[in-house]
């Protein structure tokens, strides 16, 4: 899994509780073939697990992706899955976090729910 | 009155564009002309946060400024050692005011550059940087390379205004006359405007530099056929472009400072360009994102010797990146109390660290609501800077610009916010 900036998520990162930017946060990337492979339609979410956490996100094609790699706009979505070691100098890996993803029935939670998880 | 106001700085990326044109009718801005899609969002604005709160009962409750100032001071007194975070999206002056804060309280100031290019400032102090202004890029370079960089969605008028796309004193002809190479692990947008694009692995950017700077140094037959996944004859490539490029200016984002290597693979990123410049002119720029987080590393460097995750707790400067580092102090429980202003750690951090934020009383200072106002025990609004209040900001390049305020406002800027928390703060100890 990456994590990296988008246009959507961007343009809503001032205004973080509006429905662009969680619409886009709460999304995850696969490319066409991985997206196929899976059996996925529009309006279906993936369940992603990592060995720091899981979330449910929305799934979307991105052509430019190839196999085996899945893209999150930069946020509290992509976050549930990155760990915090920094390699001693200040950075967590928030790119290249190996990641299961399968399909599910579950729902994306509101990012109310989302952040206060387990609290 | 329609009041139009020309050549306005956007204060959303580093790119800090200054010239966008606003149109303000009885102290509200109506048009925005010239930003793109990011900055015209941020200009236009949108819901804010309406008063100071304080959470009582689990609840943010409205209350006066004072109260909010007095509750802010009440905790960053008791804490035993706060974290002071964000200063990325304000003034350096607002940070002067938060150094000072650091000092008298014994706390750490880091800003959002230690999740950001925080790896390239410490490859930077590794091995220097051969860099330029944006000006120079524009006006001169005929190849411009993007590693692990997306400006057309990070960035969007970076292209057209300093780099592929823009008309420069010495390539009039803009994008036509320039070469523009692309190597990221994803085709992006940015990655459809160029005459070359190299796909690599993730984690893989150390080893493609390393083969490159052999290859540069005429050693490419001592390197096997393959290198992570790309054929060698490509990097040869690759190689030469740059060597016989006129003036070659490499931009750089998180794909090097997020993957898998952090800051070796900014400190071997500098080294190519440094080893280059034994055969052409060849320069090298982070793309930073908030719009002045450039600014605050200076300032942080010239008050405290060191440009992030600076430690007052001994009572003199202490800097460690890995140790008082933002990420570090909370996911190791080393911090008692967080005073986050300009930045939303909520969103931005790995969960195990927005977990130990919400086990410690936060204090918010923010124009906007976000996901880290659900974990502030103190909320207090704040005047956008560029917009609402004035101040310097520094562009990717370095240069510092002065922001001007375009609208009056009730709110108190970030300076004046910091200023009363240091004065009730001053007030409880002199109370004691």
């Amino acid at each position: 899994m990456i994590s990296g900036r988008t246009l959507a998520q961007g343009a809503g990162c001032e205004d973080k509780m509006s429905p662009l930017y969680i619409n886009e946060v709460s999304c995850c990337y696969l490319s066409e073939d991985d997206y196929r492979a899976l059996g996925l339609s529009d309006g279906m979410n993936l369940l992603l697990t990592s060995p720091h956490g899981s979330a449910v996100l929305r799934a979307g094609v991105d052509k430019g992706l190839p196999q085996g790699i899945v893209f999150i706009p930069m946020g509290p979505w992509a976050n549930m899955l990155t760990g915090t070691d920094t390699n001693g100098c200040g950075m967590p890996g928030f790119k290249g976090v190996e990641v299961e993803v399968t399909p599910t029935d579950e729902k994306v939670l509101d990012i109310r729910e989302l952040m206060l998880r387990g609290r | 009155m329609i009041l139009q106001i020309e050549d306005v700085l956007c204060t959303f990326c580093g790119c800090l564009c200054d010239d966008i044109r606003v149109e303000v009718n009885e102290g509200r801005i109506e048009k925005v002309r010239g930003a793109c899609r990011l900055g015209s969002s941020k200009i236009m604005g949108h819901n804010r946060i309406k008063s100071p709160m304080i959470r009582k009962d689990g609840e943010l409750v409205e209350v006066g400024y004072e109260d909010a100032y007095r509750r802010a001071a009440e905790i960053l007194v008791s804490a035993k050692h706060p974290l002071l975070y964000g200063w990325a999206s304000t003034t350096c002056e607002a940070l002067k005011k938060g150094i000072l804060l650091a000092e008298e309280i014994g706390g750490v100031i880091d800003t959002t550059a230690t999740v950001c290019h925080g790896p390239s400032i410490i490859g930077i102090e590794e091995k220097g940087l051969v860099g330029s202004t944006l000006g120079q890029i524009k006006n001169r370079a005929d190849l411009i390379v993007f590693w692990g960089c997306n400006p057309s969605e990070a960035h969007p008028r970076h292209t057209l205004r300093y780099s592929s796309n823009a008309c420069g004193r010495f390539v009039p002809e803009g994008r036509k006359g320039r070469k523009v190479l692309v190597i990221d692990v994803r085709e992006t947008r940015t990655a459809r405007n160029a005459d070359r694009f190299l796909r690599i692995q993730p984690g893989t950017d150390y080893e493609i530099i390393s083969a490159l700077r052999m290859i540069i140094g005429g050693k490419a037959d001592s390197l096997p056929e393959d290198i992570a996944g790309v054929p060698r004859k490509d990097l040869i490539e690759i190689a030469d472009m740059m060597k016989n490029a006129k003036f070659g200016a490499i931009f750089f984002g998180l794909g090097l400072t997020h993957s898998r290597g952090r800051y070796k693979n900014v400190d071997n990123a500098l080294s190519l360009v440094s080893e280059l410049n034994s055969h052409t002119k060849f320069v090298i720029m982070a793309m930073r994102g908030h719009y002045n987080v450039t600014g605050a590393g200076q300032v942080l460097a010239w008050s405290s010797g060191y440009p992030m995750a600076v430690d007052y707790a001994r009572g003199a400067p202490y800097y460690n990146p890995g140790e008082t580092s933002c990420c570090d102090l909370l996911s190791r429980r080393d911090v008692d109390a967080a005073l986050i202003i300009a930045s939303d750690p909520a969103s931005n951090l790995p969960r195990g660290c927005v977990e130990a934020l919400g086990e410690m009383p936060v204090i918010q200072i923010d124009p906007f609501e976000n996901p880290t106002t659900l974990f502030a025990d103190v909320v207090i609004p704040s005047a956008i800077a560029g917009i609402e209040a004035e101040g310097t900001a520094y562009r990717m390049d370095g240069l510092s610009l002065r922001l001007r305020k375009l609208v009056d406002t009730e709110y108190p800027s970030d300076v004046e916010i910091l200023q009363a928390i240091l004065d009730n703060i001053r007030r409880l100890r002199d109370d004691n």
